[in-house]
């Protein structure tokens, strides 16, 4: 298996589907000509023409609803928010239209769309270019959201999401983007949305995560062990609708549950997580919920030292996993 | 006689009857839902009234069977050209589970329906302009080139999907007719606190197309300038904005009290120009309705309207547990 890097694994799921299915076709900002401004769509203007890789006007709300209006039609729109910071001129197209499209019909029509958006700090995007938005959509029933971890993944999921009769919202860490690479099939394969994944065994404490910092997990994990503490880690893959088996049986497999994401703390995916275990295997508890996860300011400020302090990194995540197995 | 001015704009006697028809038959459904929300029988009623010249005198420019619709709520007169029934509306008006736009889910006014090529709604204005472009453009990309309606009020053409839509459109040369109703109204905003250009049509400026303002209160006007726009689009020169200038002559919905903002004199006035009495003394005329004639076709639309309000009144309910049903594809 060849070892890719999560950007090319996004690079190539969109390939693999354009070949496979002539309906799938991408639009947004600088998609075309200059393959995106994170190179995701590197090569594809030049393999399938500007048709079907549409340099779309600078309009997100546009770049959603004409996607939304061609999805309704039959074809397989991508489309792509240039940063996750900029979909909230879309957000009525993608809440209002996409998601409640088949429900609103009573299952007459239905929108078969992608949107991706790279999200996340840790790049010296300083407020606009680094946050976290999934919580915003994650109560959104008729919507899917999905933030992948890993380059297997990433292409798997991506590949599942445009094959999926409704619409998906991809988030994509874009500190991932370059710094995670991992082994990648050259086969067509699928990775099923709403599921979660255990990405390491152990017995000791449960982390659940996703995204940039479920690497921060992984990594604290392997030091952790040395210490005699051996972590258990589900990759949640999919925020909404959340995979609540999963992630009950995580929580009862060692007692002690820490949640950790990159999104401030209050109203993020994390509190929703608790409170599903809450409601499922509270008296299977050995310690309180914990939670470790952005602080509640705005957004990322942009001075190094700003960013610093509100990024998490593997050792603010080995210290809380380290505190959790203590308790 | 007076000038023939339907076959001059390429529409045989039994069109502009099909048409005077449907107009008719709107206007009727319309008035029968303000009698039922008034005793009390259904929640809410969206008009057509005053405007059902510019809806199916558009309408009528379209193929309206490879064509598609993006209606805005008013649209009872473009839903009911491109196929729907007078059942259908009070299905829908009675929020019974057989309503083909919802199964009850939504408002009145909310159309959609796949078989008829008439794209769902919602309730956020101006929304489904994007979506027209989106089916336009996929249309091309699947050879088939359909032209596209999507409609929306003076108010709307304010939105910012308005013009991320016009624009996108407008670059790309699809076949989208833009189709303003001005009815003068947002709700209780006049125009002149609307807009500060001209017209609405003035707009299409911006975007590199021609916009036009027509009297949408004749629909042997709008159906020559749509026609003219549909052609312009199918040979591939893009789109086009036509504002049709009309009025509403109820208030805004069921809801709402037009005593509060306009005069009775002004809609008295109004009234005076009502586009279905325009178009009966025109048909007449031209010797294609005659007093009988007309007597016949109100019969037959009140017959309709009757039948339907019959049929949708009796149907069922939705199922409650329903309301869990089409999230996601089952």
């Amino acid at each position: 298996m060849a070892i890719i890097s999560y950007i090319d694994a996004v690079t190539q799921a969109l390939r693999e589907e354009m070949q496979r299915d002539r309906r799938v076709f991408i639009m947004g900002e600088d998609v075309g000509v200059r393959g995106g401004v994170f190179r995701a769509t590197n090569g594809l203007y030049e393999e399938f023409g500007e048709e079907r890789v549409i340099d779309a006007p600078l309009a997100e709300s546009a770049i959603a609803g004409v996607a939304i209006g061609a999805a309704a039609y039959g074809m397989r729109p991508v489309a792509e928010m240039q940063f996750a910071d900029f979909i909230m001129p879309a957000v009525n197209q993608i809440v209002s239209e996409a998601a409640k499209m088949r429900y609103r019909s009573n299952n007459d029509w239905h929108c078969p769309l992608v949107i991706r958006a790279p999200y996340g700090g840790g790049v010296h995007g300083a407020l606009y270019h680094s946050q976290s938005v999934e919580a915003m959509f994650n109560s959104t029933p008729g919507l899917k959201v999905v933030a992948p971890s890993t380059p297997y993944d990433v292409k798997g999921m991506l590949k599942a999401a445009i094959r999926d009769d409704d619409p998906v919202l991809f988030f994509e860490h874009k500190r991932c983007y370059r710094l995670i690479k991992g082994e990648v099939p050259e086969s067509d394969y699928t990775v099923p949305l709403g599921k979660a994944d255990i990405k390491r065994e152990g017995e000791d404490i449960t982390v659940i995560s996703y995204g940039l910092t479920l690497h921060f997990a992984l990594q604290a994990a392997e030091k952790l062990a040395e210490e005699g503490i051996n972590a258990h880690v589900l990759d949640l893959r999919t925020l909404y609708p959340l995979d609540k088996e999963s992630i009950v049986e995580a929580a009862r497999k060692t007692g002690k549950v820490l949640i950790i994401h990159e999104d401030n703390k209050e109203g993020g995916v994390g509190g929703e997580v608790a409170a599903v275990i809450a409601e499922e295997c509270l008296f299977d508890l050995d310690a309180p919920i914990k939670r470790l996860a952005g602080p509640d300011v705005p957004a990322m400020p942009y001075s190094p030292t700003l960013e610093k302090f509100f990024m998490l990194t593997p050792d603010k995540v080995m210290a809380a996993m380290r505190e959790l197995a203590e308790f | 006689m007076a000038e023939n001015r339907h076959q001059a704009a390429g529409l045989t006697d039994e069109q502009v009857l099909d048409m005077y028809y449907t107009m008719l038959l709107a206007r009727k459904i319309d008035e029968r839902m303000w009698l039922l929300n008034r005793a009390g029988k259904i929640p809410f009623v969206i008009s057509c009234q005053g405007q059902e010249a510019a809806q199916v005198g558009a309408a009528f420019a379209f193929n309206r069977e490879t064509d598609y619709a993006c209606p805005y709520y008013r649209d009872m007169g473009v839903v009911l050209a491109f196929g729907m029934t007078a059942k259908d509306m009070m299905l829908s008006a009675f929020a019974k589970a057989e309503d083909p736009n919802s199964g009850g889910r939504q408002m009145p006014g909310h159309f959609g329906s796949r078989k008829h090529n008439i794209l769902t709604g919602s309730s956020p204005v101006t929304t489904q302009v994007p979506h027209a472009v989106g089916l336009a453009l996929a249309g091309r990309m699947d050879g088939k080139n359909p032209v596209v309606f999507t409609s929306f009020g003076e108010g709307s053409s304010n939105q910012g999907d308005f013009h991320e839509g016009a624009n996108f459109a407008g670059v790309h040369k699809l076949p989208v007719i833009f189709f303003c109703e001005n009815n003068k109204y947002a709700i209780s905003v006049p125009i002149t606190k609307q807009l500060a250009c001209k017209s609405v049509a003035d707009r299409a400026q911006g975007y590199g197309f021609p916009g036009v303002s027509i009297d949408g209160n004749d629909p042997i006007e709008v159906y020559k300038a749509t026609k003219e726009a549909v052609d312009r689009g199918r040979r591939g020169e893009g789109p086009t904005l036509i504002e049709a200038v009309t009025y509403r002559l109820v208030p805004h919905s069921s809801d709402d009290d037009d005593r509060s903002y306009r005069s009775r004199e002004e809609v008295e006035e109004a009234k005076k120009k009502d586009p279905i009495l325009r178009f009966s003394v025109y048909l007449r005329e031209v010797g294609l309705l005659t007093e009988e004639k007309e007597k016949e076709l109100n019969e037959q639309a009140a017959r309709e309207v009757d039948e339907a309000t019959e049929y949708a009144e009796n149907a069922p309910y939705p199922e409650p547990e329903s309301a869990l049903n089409h999230v996601y594809a089952e």
